[in-house]
């Protein structure tokens, strides 16, 4: 079962693409998650799912609707947390929820709700003088209310701190096990390696990588390597005598493996060379290498990784 | 598709949300009731209510007979006894403040800050008993109210004194008193405009403030999630600041009453002005929060558009005291209408009036409401 199905979506501000043309599409019972950099374009396309903004160009369903022309159906299916939620001041979580079931025209417990998202004890407590931590789990509260089959989570944990993060994830984990839909934007790599089953990567306006973390290491990354910490010389050395690819940046000597044996090799070439050498290891790409490598400007206009060979090292 | 359910437990968390903010209870309440007792207290007719009025004599004689002394009983009228040692008036405007006669008389004014007196010129007892004429001067700033009443009141002694001079008798007298059956004081003209005040507003600022702030923090985009319509929304505002406007409407009366013993006509025509006001200056507040990108401009133009209309309007002063050009532009302000009927209402008891200023203020309402309803996003195209 599909929930949202997006294809060449496109929303541009004048000259800026704020998306520029993304398709990609979201399992029922998933967690998918958009990653991005600050202005990748990642809140636009969401607003756009939700109804909130209306696209430019491109297709989007959400639950089988056009969120924009059938956004009043929609919203009784759907639950949001917009960026930087924020509600009435002098209003508590409990009187905030009672409110939204009004609304929605549905009986609803608070207690049930605010033991869900681990708030019973600032139920009282005004919106004004709760935590970041808590205004949020009240947003998350708010955004169950109607029994949502599908959730937004803009930003949920932008500006929290670590413990606030982690007790968000908790509460987004249970969502889960519930057999919730979740869309979830970020740019924390940590939250989106911990809590989604898919990650799109964005970057402006594009969606330059997707689908499981592994799957995005094991494409965009580079595969093991060899670093040795050395000198300039030293990896020269090294590129002169095999037939191995040698990479230089700021003291390390990075070479990619194509066969462990290749190991064995630059070794035996760093040996023979008699100059001095450090820790040595091997690595492989995590999502964080990938993603400064995604997002860094290393991206053709097609959302193509450009594959850096050379970065520093001018050979012999 | 409106829900009175809705707007029902929309009204619920923002009139306890008000509530809880004595910042807004002060400004919606507390605050016109002070402007009741400042206005009451500056304009009420049992102050001193007298005038200190400089005189210097200079007229000493020598006289023949106190009786030709004049000049002193020049004086006494001017303090409000009259030659035959009557009272002039029960409610006499000026008291006379004597200046020895060694002083320069301009300069002492100046020194005293004062700008209303008079000065009698050597010579004026016997130049008056020879039919001669002779002038004395009045001192006044024109810019100053008191002005006006010192020389109407100095005309008026110079009268009595040329009328008596040749023997004649004062045949027109005038007694005062006000349109209404009842004696009516400031007071009562007053509360009107000051309802108006608070009917234009408490609603007008509110609204401004909280539809720019909610674009601004995305509150609406946060409601617009929900099955609440806008009209819902702005009807629940509307229907608090009803709430309100009875509330503080009840407060100025009984204070006005109480404190100032002021004269209120309470009718079950006050209304139908106190349902429409604050619907009409809400969904004016929305509006102007429409076209707005950020809470700041939006208190600016809001300002804009309140002040004016706030003085404009025959709020704090008539608008028969203006020049014709302002009257006009009296005339286009909604605040206007609701003032002026609130006075036909409660003062003049013209109900024909209070249907017509009823009628314009309707028409203002429905088009400023439908405008603000349709006109207000809460999502971004």
């Amino acid at each position: 079962m599909i929930s949202i199905e997006v294809s060449s979506l496109k929303k541009y501000y004048g000259e800026i693409k704020a998306v520029d043309g993304i398709s990609f599409t979201v399992n029922k019972g998933e967690i998918f998650g958009l990653l991005g950099p600050n202005g990748a374009g990642k809140t636009t396309a969401i607003e756009i799912m939700e109804g909130l903004r209306k696209k430019d160009e491109g297709d989007v369903k959400v639950l089988s609707l056009d969120p924009w022309k059938n956004g009043y159906e929609l919203h009784k299916k759907i639950g949001v947390i917009p960026q930087e939620f924020t509600f009435f001041e002098k209003t508590s979580p409990r009187e905030a929820i009672r409110y939204y079931a009004n609304l929605f025209g549905i009986k609803a417990d608070p207690e049930e709700i605010l033991n869900e998202v681990l708030l019973e004890d600032s139920a009282k407590v005004m919106f004004e003088n709760l935590s970041g931590g808590q205004k949020q789990k009240t947003g998350l509260a708010l955004a169950l209310v109607n029994s949502p089959e599908l959730l937004f989570l803009d930003e949920p944990t932008t500006g929290l701190d670590p413990n606030a993060r982690r007790a968000i994830w908790e509460v987004i984990r249970g969502l889960k096990a519930r057999g919730k839909t979740i869309i979830l934007t970020t740019h924390y790599l940590d939250e989106a390696q911990q809590l989604s089953d898919r990650v799109a990567i964005m970057n402006l306006g594009h969606i330059v990588a997707m689908g499981t973390v592994d799957e995005i290491i094991a494409e965009h990354g580079s595969g093991e390597r060899l670093e040795i910490h050395g000198s300039k010389e030293l990896a020269n050395y090294i590129e002169a005598n095999t037939e191995l690819k040698v990479e230089y940046r700021k003291g390390m000597i990075s070479i990619p493996l194509e066969q462990k044996i290749d190991a064995l090799a630059a070794l035996a070439a760093a040996e023979q060379s008699k100059l001095d050498w450090g820790e040595i290891h091997t690595r492989r790409d995590s999502l964080d290498d990938v993603f400064i490598k995604l997002v860094s400007g290393m991206v053709d206009e097609h959302g193509e990784m450009i594959v850096e060979n050379k970065p520093n090292n001018s050979g012999s | 598709m409106v829900s009175a359910k809705r707007i029902a437990s929309d009204f619920r968390v923002f009139s306890l949300g008000y509530l809880r903010n004595k910042f807004g209870l002060f400004f919606g309440l507390i605050f016109p009731v002070i402007l009741i007792l400042i206005f009451g207290a500056i304009f009420s007719g049992n102050s001193s209510g007298t005038i200190t009025f400089y005189t210097q004599n200079q007229d000493t004689g020598p006289f023949p007979s106190p009786q030709m002394d004049v000049a002193t009983q020049f004086v006494q009228a001017l303090n409000g006894t009259a030659p035959d040692g009557t009272k002039i008036s029960d409610t006499w405007p000026i008291q006379v403040e004597l200046v020895d006669s060694s002083e320069n008389f301009t300069k002492y004014l100046a020194d005293h800050s004062a700008s209303d007196g008079i000065l009698i010129p050597a010579g004026f007892s016997a130049d008056y008993l020879a039919g001669q004429m002779v002038d004395v001067t009045v001192y006044g700033n024109p810019t100053s109210s008191t002005s006006g009443i010192v020389s109407g009141t100095v005309g008026g002694v110079a009268n009595l004194f040329n009328l008596q001079r040749f023997n004649g008798s004062t045949v027109i007298g005038i007694s005062s008193t006000t349109v209404n059956t009842e004696q009516t004081q400031y007071v009562d003209f007053m509360i009107p405009g000051l309802i108006g005040f608070s009917i234009l507003v408490s609603p007008m600022f509110s609204l401004v403030n909280i539809s720019s702030e909610y674009k601004k923090t995305k509150l609406f985009k946060q409601l617009s999630l929900t099955p609440l319509t806008k009209m819902e929304w702005l009807a629940s505002k509307v229907l608090w600041y009803i709430v309100l406007t009875v509330a503080s409407f009840l407060l100025m009366v009984t204070v006005g009453v109480l404190a100032f013993g002021a004269h209120v006509t309470l009718t079950v025509w006050l209304i139908p002005f106190l349902l429409l006001g604050p619907t009409l200056f809400a969904s004016l507040g929305m509006l102007v929060g429409t076209v707005t990108k950020n809470p700041e401009t939006a208190g600016v133009i809001g300002n804009i558009v309140t002040f004016p209309m706030m003085f404009l309007a025959g709020t704090f002063f008539p608008i028969s005291i203006m020049p014709q050009y302002l009257q006009s532009i009296a005339h286009v302000l909604p605040l206007y209408y609701i003032v002026e009927g609130l006075n036909n209402v409660m003062v003049y008891a013209n109900y024909t009036g209070a249907v017509i200023d009823l009628a314009v203020v309707g028409v203002i309402t429905i088009v400023i409401f439908a405008a603000a309803v349709k006109l207000f996003k809460w999502r971004e195209d």
